[in-house]
């Protein structure tokens, strides 16, 4: 292809774009878009995968037939929203094999809030509730996004979530209304979480590399700090209708702005975590890889029977 | 309280209890997305029959105590299910052989609870075999898939069978409870399944190339209250939150 040729290309999938048209596996695309997309993409089903940690840490240990089957059904669904975003990913022209590979490896990175423990009941609360709820913020935007495989798997994952989030917020608000003791765990759960809550939001806009090719591509409609913004303004009020308290002395509405101040968030720590040196990391990364490999013998052995009934088959057909 | 009855539910809850607690312990670990979906699937269906048995067993008390009381805070000789159900995670092999052995006994169990004279427990019976039947598939195509995959997935299949067989004679025991509502037609005579469910597994383990366990040989207690050593560690996890947290609403 000539170098016009591709300039053409280009140019009309950009105006492409532009017009809101989605963009579909099988239609042509600049290399680079491929590549953001599955970069994009496998580290949002690799979050939901290595997502499940933390919350399954729980399953046993629920404290009620009616909490354990909910939690077993949430995790049961960021499952699900794994599959259907690899298989998303796969429409690229890559292997689920070689995302694994990339995840396993180190190569490909997962949402870092993953990495910090479960360390009490209180924990599945806060994750619902402000994990999820910052994930909601982050995802919305992107059931409008340009490419349709993408889009298409975010509006069902953004119910589910959005239903996750109202179940996260009524765990903490029935600790909040219950005794001092359970109150405590409510409060102390929040005070773990909402910093790395905050991080999720990914860096501020000075530090973000992706951000204007992404919002270009429609992958992303506002800027890290935007959506942070949105975030904290959305979830002071239901933390202060529950009587728990944001742990942040810096917090103060801002009448002019129309939104939260806050305080400074300790991105050394973010940075710190992203590199590996979170609380978790090496655990986390342990179950997935020793999952993986322990469930190679039955992998092959599907593979296995599965030629064997073939050949049966193709035997019984001559 | 009509406490036959209730000894009753809480005899056939109790394994689906047990068993959906030792399939949630591997949410998130499975050997794929696929299989720890279907896995994670089956722990749901399990613990919400429970919840439809041990609300009406609560019912039946006529007191205070709720599903959750009944579930979590017994001591371990008052768990009556059977000791296969308790049976570790030890690989796949066992989980889906575990599964195997049980599902075939809960498929055929639940068309004839389906018959009982008490209404709930047959509607409850209704709704659980559709769940069942599912569960009963996905692990009959498993052992199959092992048994006739590779040499080392047969080897395991084989070595999870042969450990386990020694726990199935159990489910056709009979507890007072268990007679006492087969005369009232509200429970299932398990003695007259056992011919059905032997023929059921033998010819599924032949067809997934497997040997039939020789063993004549079997295991009991279960239905007593009388546990293998890993029940413990299992209600040690179910019932954490509600013995360091007593008396709360969660």
């Amino acid at each position: 292809m000539s170098k016009e040729q591709l300039k053409n290309l280009e140019t009309q999938f950009e105006a492409r774009i532009a017009r809101d048209e989605k963009i579909e596996p099988k239609d042509w695309m600049p290399e680079k878009y491929r590549k953001t997309h599955i970069r994009q993409m496998s580290q949002h089903a690799h979050s939901e995968i290595v997502g499940m940690l933390p919350e399954s840490n729980w399953i046993t240990r629920a404290p009620s037939l009616r909490r354990k089957v909910a939690l077993l059904a949430k995790v049961q669904d960021e499952a699900g929203h794994g599959l259907y975003l690899y298989s998303a990913t796969e429409t690229l022209g890559i292997s689920r094999e070689e995302l694994y590979n990339q995840l396993h490896t180190g190569a490909a990175k997962y949402s870092s809030i993953f990495n910090y423990p479960t360390v009490t009941w209180a924990d599945m609360g806060a994750i619902g509730w402000l994990v999820d709820g910052a994930a909601i913020i982050n995802q919305v935007p992107l059931c409008n996004t340009s490419y349709g495989p993408y889009a298409r798997a975010m509006v069902r994952v953004c119910k589910e979530e959005s239903f996750h989030q109202r179940q996260g917020y009524e765990i903490m608000m029935k600790l909040a209304n219950g005794t001092m003791e359970q109150k405590d765990l409510a409060q102390d759960a929040l005070n773990r979480w909402w910093w790395p809550s905050l991080m999720m939001l990914g860096p501020t806009d000075a530090e973000s590399i992706h951000t204007e090719q992404s919002m270009k591509w429609k992958l992303k409609r506002k800027s890290n700090d935007d959506l942070r913004q949105q975030f904290i303004d959305q979830t002071v009020p239901q933390a202060e209708l529950i009587g728990l308290t944001i742990p942040d002395p810096d917090l103060k509405w801002n009448d002019e702005r129309g939104s939260y101040d806050y305080g400074e968030i300790d991105w050394e720590e973010f940075w710190q975590v992203v590199k590996g040196n979170g609380p978790c990391n090496r655990e986390r990364m342990k179950a997935r890889v020793g999952a993986w490999e322990e469930g190679e013998w039955v992998r092959d052995a599907a593979m296995a029977h599965a030629e064997k009934k073939q050949e049966r088959k193709q035997k019984q057909v001559v | 309280m009509k406490e036959n009855l209730y000894n009753y539910i809480l005899g056939i809850a109790d394994n689906s209890l047990i068993l959906g607690q030792r399939i949630g312990e591997l949410c998130g670990h499975g050997p794929s997305l696929e299989t720890d979906i279907a896995c994670t699937n089956i722990s749901l269906d399990l613990l919400g029959q429970v919840r439809s048995y041990f609300q009406y067993a609560a019912k039946i008390a006529g007191d205070e105590r709720t599903e959750d009381d009944i579930a979590m805070l017994r001591k371990e000789r008052d768990y009556k299910n059977v000791l296969l159900v308790e049976q570790p995670n030890s690989n796949f092999a066992y989980t889906i052989g575990r599964q195997f052995l049980f599902d075939v006994y809960h498929l055929t169990f639940l068309a004839e609870l389906q018959k009982s004279t008490d209404l709930t427990l047959s509607a409850i019976a209704n709704k659980c075999i559709k769940e069942v039947s599912y569960h009963e598939r996905f692990s009959s195509d498993w052992v199959k898939r092992l048994g006739d995959g590779t040499v080392e997935s047969k080897e395991k299949m084989q070595e999870a069978i042969n450990d386990l067989w020694t726990y199935t004679d159990e489910l056709f025991h009979q507890t007072k409870a268990d007679k006492a509502m087969v005369l009232e037609s509200v429970g299932v005579d398990v003695t007259k399944l056992k011919g059905d469910y032997y023929k059921r597994v033998k010819d599924l383990l032949e067809e997934a190339t497997l040997k039939i366990p020789e063993s004549k040989w079997f295991q009991k207690g279960g239905k007593e209250g009388v546990h293998t050593e890993h029940l413990g560690y299992l209600l040690s996890d179910l019932q954490y939150m509600q013995r360091t947290y007593p008396n709360m609403e969660w």
